[in-house]
C-alpha cells in the first residue's frame, strides 16, 4: 500500500511540475531565440511568461486553480521561515534552552515546508517574498512569541481556509499534512505565553471549530509583514 | 428490472466485470441464488453488495460514511474527557485545559450529530456505557495513574489527528462537511500539542510534534504503537525532505514537519480495544 501511495504522490508531483518542465524547455527555446536574434528585441518573445515575473504593477501573481493555492500556502511558508530563521539566527534576552529547542525545531519545519513547496511547485513557484519585521521587537520575548501566536494561528486558518479551494485530492493531503503541524506550533506557542491556552475561544467557536480564512483575508493580515505586493485574483473562490 | 442488462450494460462500460464477479458462469449463478432465496424487494441491496465486494478495492466512504465514522470517535472523546474532567489524578493547575478539550470534544460530538441530521441520517446516542478507557483491563489505573492518563490521552489526540486527515478526500465533493472537518482536525491537533506539552514537562520523551514513529512516540502505551506506524515518512509527493535543497533538514525534523494519515480501518483497529 505504501509504495502504491507513493507511486501515486511520484505521478502527482511529475503533474505539478508537468507544466513547468514544459515551460522550462521553452524558456530554453527563448533564451537560444535571444542569443541569436538579441539585436531585434527577441525579447518581446518572454512576454509569454509573464505569469511568474515577480515585478508587474499587480504584484506577484500566486495564479490560479490549485496551483494558485499551493502558491498562497508557499507565500505563507516563505513569511513563517523567515521569521523563525531571524528568531533562531538574533535570539530574543532571557530566551530559555526549551524555548531554543521549541523555536529551532519550528523554525526547521516551517522551512522544510517552503522548500517542499518551492521544489514541488517547481518552474510554477513564485519567487522569494520580500518581508518587513520592522514592526517587530526580536530581541523582546514577548513581542517575538506574540508575533510567532499571530502567524502561526493565522496559517492554520488560512489552510482550513484553502482546502476547499483545492480539486485535488493528494493535495489536499499534502495541506492537511502541513496544517496539523502548523496547529502543533500554535497550541505550543500558546502555551508557553499562557499555559492552557492552547485552544483558546479566541480562536476555536461555540462548535468547537479552529477558525478559516479566506486567502484575502489572511493576506490582508499577513500584508503587514510582506513588502512584495501579492496577486491573488486569479485564485478560485 | 432486468438484473442481467445491468451487468451487460457495466461490462460494456467495464469489460472485466465478470473477472471482477470471478466469472460469468459464477456471476449468473450467484443471480440465480441470489433470485431463489431473497425477495424481490431486496435484490438491489443484494446487487450493490455484490458488486461492492468486487470494486471494493476501488470504493470511497461516502460523506455520511466519513460523518459517522467522525461522530463516533468524538463520542469516544467526549466520554473519556469527561472522565478525565473529573478525574482526582488530574493536578489542579492542569485542570482547565482538560475542561477545554472535554467541551471542544461535546461540541464536535453536538455539532456532527447536527450535521448528519441535517442530512438525513440517523446519529445514535453514545454514553459512557459505550467505551471501556481500561481497553479491558489493558490500562486499569488510566483514570488514576496521570502518566497513564495522559499517555492514552495522547494517543487519542493524534489518532483523531490522523483520522480526519485520513479522510478530507473522502469529503472533497462536499465543501462545507470538508472545511468543517478541517476546522476541527486543526483543534484535535492543538489538543495533541497540548497533552505532549504537558507529558514532555513531565519527564516523557516526546514534543508537541510527533517525531518518527515507534516506542517513544506511542509514550509506552504498548497497543498504541500502531497510532503512530508511518509517521515517520520524510518523503511527500516523490520530495525527499531531509535535506531538501541543500538545507540541514534532519531526518527527525523531515518526518514532524508532516503528520501522516490514517485510513478508516486502521483507526478502527486502534480505538476496537476502548469499545465495549
Amino acid at each position: 500500500m505504501e509504495i502504491i501511495r507513493n507511486k501515486k504522490e511520484q505521478t502527482m508531483l511529475e503533474e505539478i511540475q508537468d507544466k513547468s518542465v514544459s515551460r522550462r524547455n521553452f524558456l530554453r527555446s527563448a533564451g537560444i531565440l535571444g542569443a541569436s536574434v538579441a539585436m531585434i528585441g527577441a525579447t518581446a518573445g518572454m512576454t509569454g511568461c509573464k505569469k511568474n515575473d515577480n515585478n508587474t504593477d499587480n504584484g506577484v501573481d500566486l495564479g490560479s486553480g490549485d496551483i494558485g493555492v499551493l502558491n498562497y500556502a508557499y507565500a505563507l511558508e516563505q513569511l513563517e521561515a523567515a521569521f523563525y530563521t531571524r528568531v533562531a539566527a538574533t535570539p530574543y534576552s532571557g530566551i530559555s534552552a526549551s524555548e531554543t529547542a521549541y523555536l529551532t525545531d519550528i523554525r526547521d519545519h516551517e522551512i522544510a515546508h517552503r522548500e517542499f513547496f518551492k521544489t514541488a511547485l517547481g518552474a510554477n513557484a513564485i519567487g522569494a517574498l520580500e518581508v518587513d519585521f520592522s514592526s517587530i521587537n526580536f530581541g523582546d520575548r514577548t513581542s517575538v512569541l506574540n508575533t510567532a501566536k499571530a502567524f502561526e494561528d493565522l496559517g492554520v486558518s488560512a489552510y482550513n481556509g484553502a482546502g476547499r479551494l483545492l480539486t485535488n485530492a493528494t493535495y489536499l493531503l499534502l495541506a492537511g499534512k502541513i496544517v496539523s503541524v502548523e496547529a502543533r506550533h500554535a497550541a505550543l506557542i500558546r502555551d508557553i505565553l499562557t499555559f492552557n491556552s492552547f485552544a483558546a475561544s479566541d480562536v476555536i467557536d461555540a462548535n468547537g471549530l479552529d477558525f478559516a480564512r479566506t486567502p484575502s483575508q489572511v493576506l490582508s493580515i499577513a500584508g503587514a509583514y510582506i513588502k512584495t505586493k501579492i496577486n491573488a485574483s486569479n485564485l478560485p473562490s | 428490472m432486468n438484473l442481467l442488462n445491468i451487468v451487460n450494460e457495466i461490462e460494456k462500460a467495464d469489460p472485466e466485470v465478470y473477472e471482477r464477479l470471478d466469472d460469468r458462469r459464477g456471476a449468473l449463478k450467484q443471480f440465480t441464488s441470489f433470485a431463489g432465496k431473497v425477495a424481490a424487494v431486496s435484490l438491489p441491496f443484494m446487487i450493490g453488495s455484490m458488486f461492492k465486494k468486487a470494486y471494493g478495492q476501488t470504493s470511497t466512504p461516502s460523506v455520511m460514511d466519513v460523518l459517522q465514522y467522525a461522530y463516533k470517535l468524538e463520542n469516544l472523546e467526549a466520554e473519556f474527557y469527561k472522565q478525565v474532567a473529573n478525574s482526582t489524578a488530574v493536578p489542579a493547575a492542569d485542570k482547565p485545559g482538560f475542561i477545554s478539550i472535554r467541551d471542544h470534544e461535546v461540541a464536535h460530538v453536538n455539532f456532527l450529530k447536527g450535521v448528519i441530521t441535517s442530512m438525513g441520517g440517523t446519529a445514535q446516542t453514545y454514553t459512557a456505557a459505550n467505551f471501556d478507557f481500561t481497553a479491558h483491563g489493558s490500562y486499569p489505573d488510566v483514570m488514576t495513574n496521570y502518566t497513564t492518563l495522559l499517555a492514552v490521552s495522547q494517543a487519542f489526540e493524534d489518532t483523531g489527528v490522523r483520522a480526519y486527515k485520513g479522510q478530507a478526500g473522502n469529503l472533497i465533493s462536499n465543501k462545507t462537511v470538508l472545511q468543517a472537518a478541517l476546522q476541527i482536525h486543526s483543534v484535535e491537533a492543538r489538543h495533541a500539542s497540548h497533552i505532549r506539552y504537558l507529558r514532555q514537562r513531565a519527564g516523557a520523551a516526546v514534543k508537541p510534534w510527533v517525531t518518527g514513529s515507534g516506542t517513544t512516540a506511542s509514550g509506552g502505551v504498548a497497543s498504541t504503537t500502531s497510532v503512530y506506524a508511518g509517521e515517520d515518512n520524510t518523503v511527500q509527493a516523490g520530495v525527499q525532505i531531509t535535506g531538501i535543497n541543500g538545507t540541514s533538514i534532519s531526518s527527525n525534523a523531515a518526518s514532524e514537519s508532516f503528520d501522516e494519515p490514517l485510513d478508516m480501518t486502521a483507526v478502527v483497529n486502534i480505538i476496537t480495544p476502548f469499545l465495549v
